[in-house]
């Protein structure tokens, strides 16, 4: 019988890289690690990395010596920005279990979880929360907001595409509105919701799902979100294999793993967001609020406009 | 012509310094030929990269202004007057040069943060904290808590070089106060201030992780963190060569204008100056003294002791059994230790090169090389990491690379304060002993162990503390390569920073505290006890 760190050195290694949320402890990482790794016989190494963007760019600075596997958390509006980069390789995935409203076609990427971006509020604490982002941005001079940085976290990209399909050409007078409320802008999610959960703001920019939390995990019922009568932007959140991999094979399994039921149902009480196939959700995932309407923007506008759009925002901010 | 001049014994530092000039510019080079999509125009006619070029002046400016003018009074107190306490406070002073930037930042937080003591004793009384220490506050705060000590002894320095006999001529003059400041101390302080001011300027107009720990947004960022943030977030690695090129040229249009205007003045650390005698005491004037030296204090001594006493709290076991802390703990050390090592090395030699054309009087030819190893000063550590990572990454894999990198950027780095350290000794020994050395045919290793090695064994012990200590510090040069498998531990309290884990923070924050400060002290202690043995033994 060989002994554990023998079989560890002549079993093929993944190496995934992933946001840092994803692989810690309290995410859905060490689980999928565990039944991947006893599914496939062979070492899977998540390397978190802090946010989607990030793990992009790390690629992009690697170039074709990366040491990556497969990218696992880049979200829709990056995958054309993604693509360009000609490091990545196309799949072939069957994408028949994939379940998202308009469908999915995509060659290159295949999506593992989706979830809505909304604000998150303490409703013990905000007794009449705005009812759509016009009210949000430009009556109510009693709120105080966190969100994220478009540059650095993938949620913060999609609340600025979200005021941008809401305002279009509005959106540098709807951000210098909203920077009167603004408590700060963090590097990263976790970081804002922490500072709301401390109370240094009254909403968060979060997602739909964020209160299933705190009503699983610690059976609190007050935090809400807030739905806006425009509708609210929807995130894909999608992986894909490097183009340079040596274990090509190995990849392509983890990735048609990623759409069986052991991945899938991690990933309402993991990484609390929606699951991308028909698996069984928690009874608590009824009382969410869902969207009246789901937005969206083509990634290869974002990838065209990305730069003048976070430019917008930037002269927004410091004008 | 020049090449029948070059001693053998220069080759070595000549070829180093000239070797670093050229990788420097190889890797901004890099950077800027890295993608195709050239738009220059777009860099400089954009409102926000003008904004932040002008918010890199104008934090810098402040901070440089607040120091500088709060040094005049305090100085001036500390100068005539003695009291329990004083030496330890001027010890104090000295040491906020060597502290890493968040340990200091952790300190400023935890009395003027959200949830500092600050806050905590206002909502005692049910008032709101009036300030945010994030934007521009924080970062004025945090960078006068570095520099006014620094000017405070440069400026004392000053004042204790006035003779004795000026100060008894001012007391037969019957000269007092507003007037004995204004004939007798101001000249001494005046001949301080273009130096002192040009320096900080320059420390405040590069600051990086001051800026990044408390800027608070795109409202209050430096052109040195724009460049972070082109190559880490946007990928940009066009734009971060051009804003280096930007700051590059900035910043040595400041170095020219501040050489134009000023003797450099060598900074001691063990001044001891003639006492201040001052026959013409009143309350009032007691009463002014007391609140600068108290307005001092309580500017350094809280956040530090802050830093002491927060350290120990529960956490510290939670620390002590996490892996990552321990892994960063390695990594910091192993980086700092070869960093400085390097670092005292390449000055040895370069040095080497430059004394012998300063003993024939070619000293002209001696500052060029020696400036072209500085060059570093002025290029942001980030992008010579990322150009060098690039010109590499054909070679070797991120991870197996990242660590040699970051220890090359470090020595790189560290090597400014080398040189500057020990230039003076090394002329001074060759002065002393080139002809002896030449006459007796002591050559190469002899000559390091028997003449170098014997005489400068303490600035070279100095220099390395010196440099291991601005190592353990620094984060700009992991910056960019930091994961969370690998990490420095300036970089893990960073990463504790930012999720909020201000407990354990606290307790890396301590460690960081201890080896840094305490390193320096301890060389200094060491080599203090070694000068009264010695003096003993001459007695005896």
């Amino acid at each position: 019988m060989a002994t554990p760190a023998l079989a560890a050195s002549a079993q093929e290694k993944l190496t995934v890289y992933t946001y840092s949320s994803f692989a810690s402890e309290w995410g859905p990482g060490p689980k999928i690690e565990a039944s991947f790794e006893n599914f496939c016989e062979c070492d899977l190494e998540f390397i978190a990395l802090d946010d989607g963007v990030t793990i992009l760019n790390r690629l992009r600075l690697e170039g074709k010596s990366s040491e990556a596997d497969i990218l696992l958390g880049l979200d829709d509006s990056l995958m054309a920005t993604a693509k360009k980069s000609d490091l990545l390789a196309k799949h072939n995935i069957d994408l028949s279990r994939v379940n998202v409203e308009d469908g999915w076609k995509d060659d290159t990427f295949v999506p593992f979880d989706y979830g809505y971006f909304a604000f998150i509020y303490d409703s013990e604490k905000l007794k009449n929360p705005p009812k759509s982002m016009k009210e949000l941005v430009e009556e109510r001079d009693d709120l105080k907001v966190i969100y994220q940085d478009p540059r650095t976290s993938t949620p913060g990209l999609g609340f600025m595409l979200w005021l941008k399909t809401i305002y279009g050409d509005e959106a540098a007078q709807a951000w210098k509105k909203l920077a009167t409320k603004t408590v700060t802008v963090t590097k990263g999610w976790s970081e804002s919701y922490s500072m709301f959960l401390k109370g240094e703001a009254d909403m968060v920019l979060s997602y739909t799902t964020s209160p299933a939390y705190h009503i699983i995990a610690e059976g609190k019922q007050q935090y809400k979100a807030a739905s806006f009568s425009e509708g609210h932007y929807r995130q894909v959140e999608v992986a894909a294999i490097v183009k340079n991999t040596k274990h090509k094979k190995l990849a392509t399994t983890f990735m048609n793993f990623m759409l069986s039921d052991a991945f899938q149902s991690e990933i309402a009480t993991g990484n609390w967001m929606y699951p991308v196939t028909n698996v069984l959700l928690p009874t608590e995932f009824e009382q969410l609020t869902l969207p009246v309407k789901m937005l969206t923007c083509d990634s290869e506008e974002v990838d065209k406009y990305r730069k003048a759009w976070t430019r917008e925002w930037l002269t927004s901010l410091t004008e | 012509m020049i090449i029948k001049q070059i001693k053998k014994v220069q080759i070595p530092g000549l070829l180093l310094s000239l070797g670093i000039f050229v990788f420097v510019s190889m890797a901004v080079g890099t950077l800027l030929t890295h993608s195709s999509d050239l738009d220059l125009a777009m860099v400089w006619s954009d409102s926000y990269y003008r904004h932040i070029t002008k918010f890199s002046f104008y934090q810098a400016f402040l901070s440089t202004l607040i120091s500088v003018v709060l040094a005049i009074p305090i100085s001036h107190a500390l100068s005539r007057r003695e009291f329990w306490g004083k030496s330890f406070l001027l010890k104090l002073l000295a040491t906020t040069l060597v502290l890493p930037v968040l340990v200091a930042v952790f300190g400023l937080l935890a009395i003027y943060g959200n949830s500092g003591l600050l806050a905590t004793i206002f909502a005692y009384f049910e008032v709101k904290l009036p300030f945010s220490i994030f934007g521009l506050n924080g970062i004025l705060l945090a960078h006068v808590f570095f520099n006014l000590p620094f000017a405070c002894r440069l400026f004392l320095q000053g004042l204790n070089s006035i003779p004795q006999k000026q100060h008894q001529l001012a007391s037969h003059l019957g000269l007092k106060h507003w007037n004995k400041f204004r004939f007798v101390e101001w000249p001494y302080i005046a001949g301080q201030i273009p130096h002192t001011a040009g320096l900080i300027f320059m420390l405040c107009f590069t600051s990086f992780a001051t800026v990044m720990a408390l800027g608070g947004g795109p409202k209050s960022t430096t052109i040195e963190l724009a460049i972070y943030q082109a190559i880490k977030f946007d990928f940009d690695l066009q734009v971060g060569a051009l804003l280096a090129l930007w700051q590059i040229c900035l910043c040595a249009i400041l170095a020219i204008l501040i050489q134009k205007m000023s003797r450099p003045v060598l900074l001691s650390t063990n001044f001891q100056g003639t006492n201040n005698t001052f026959p013409h005491d009143t309350l009032l004037s007691k009463c002014w003294d007391i609140f600068w030296i108290a307005f001092i204090s309580l500017l350094v001594v809280p956040p530090l002791a802050m830093v002491l006493i927060s350290g120990v709290n529960q956490e510290i076991w939670s620390v002590i059994a996490d892996l990552g802390f321990w892994l960063a703990f390695k990594n910091s050390i192993i980086i700092a230790a070869f960093a400085g090592l390097i670092a005292v090395i390449c000055a040895f030699f370069i040095l080497l090169a430059s004394r012998q054309w300063r003993l024939v009087g070619l000293n002209n030819r001696a500052d060029k090389i020696e400036m072209l190893a500085t060059i570093i000063l002025v290029t942001p550590g980030l992008v010579i990491s990322t150009g060098l990572f690039l010109l590499l990454r054909e070679f070797s894999s991120f991870s197996s690379l990242s660590l040699y990198i970051v220890i090359a950027v470090n020595a790189l780095m560290a090597l400014p304060f080398t040189l500057k350290s020990l230039s003076v000794p090394m002329l001074q020994n060759a002065q002393k002993y080139e002809l002896l050395c030449s006459s007796l045919g002591i050559l190469s290793v002899h000559r390091f162990y028997w003449v170098e090695w014997k005489s400068l064994k303490r600035p070279i012990l100095q220099a390395m503390s010196l440099s291991f200590v601005l190592s353990i510090g620094d984060l700009s040069a992991i910056a960019l390569f930091g994961s969370h498998s690998f990490s420095t531990l300036p970089l893990y309290l960073f990463q504790l920073l930012g999720s909020y884990q201000l407990d354990s923070a606290a307790v890396v924050s301590l460690v960081l505290l201890i080896l840094s400060v305490g390193t320096f002290m301890l060389i200094e202690s060491l080599f203090q006890e070694a000068e009264c043995q010695t003096k003993r033994a001459k007695h005896d």
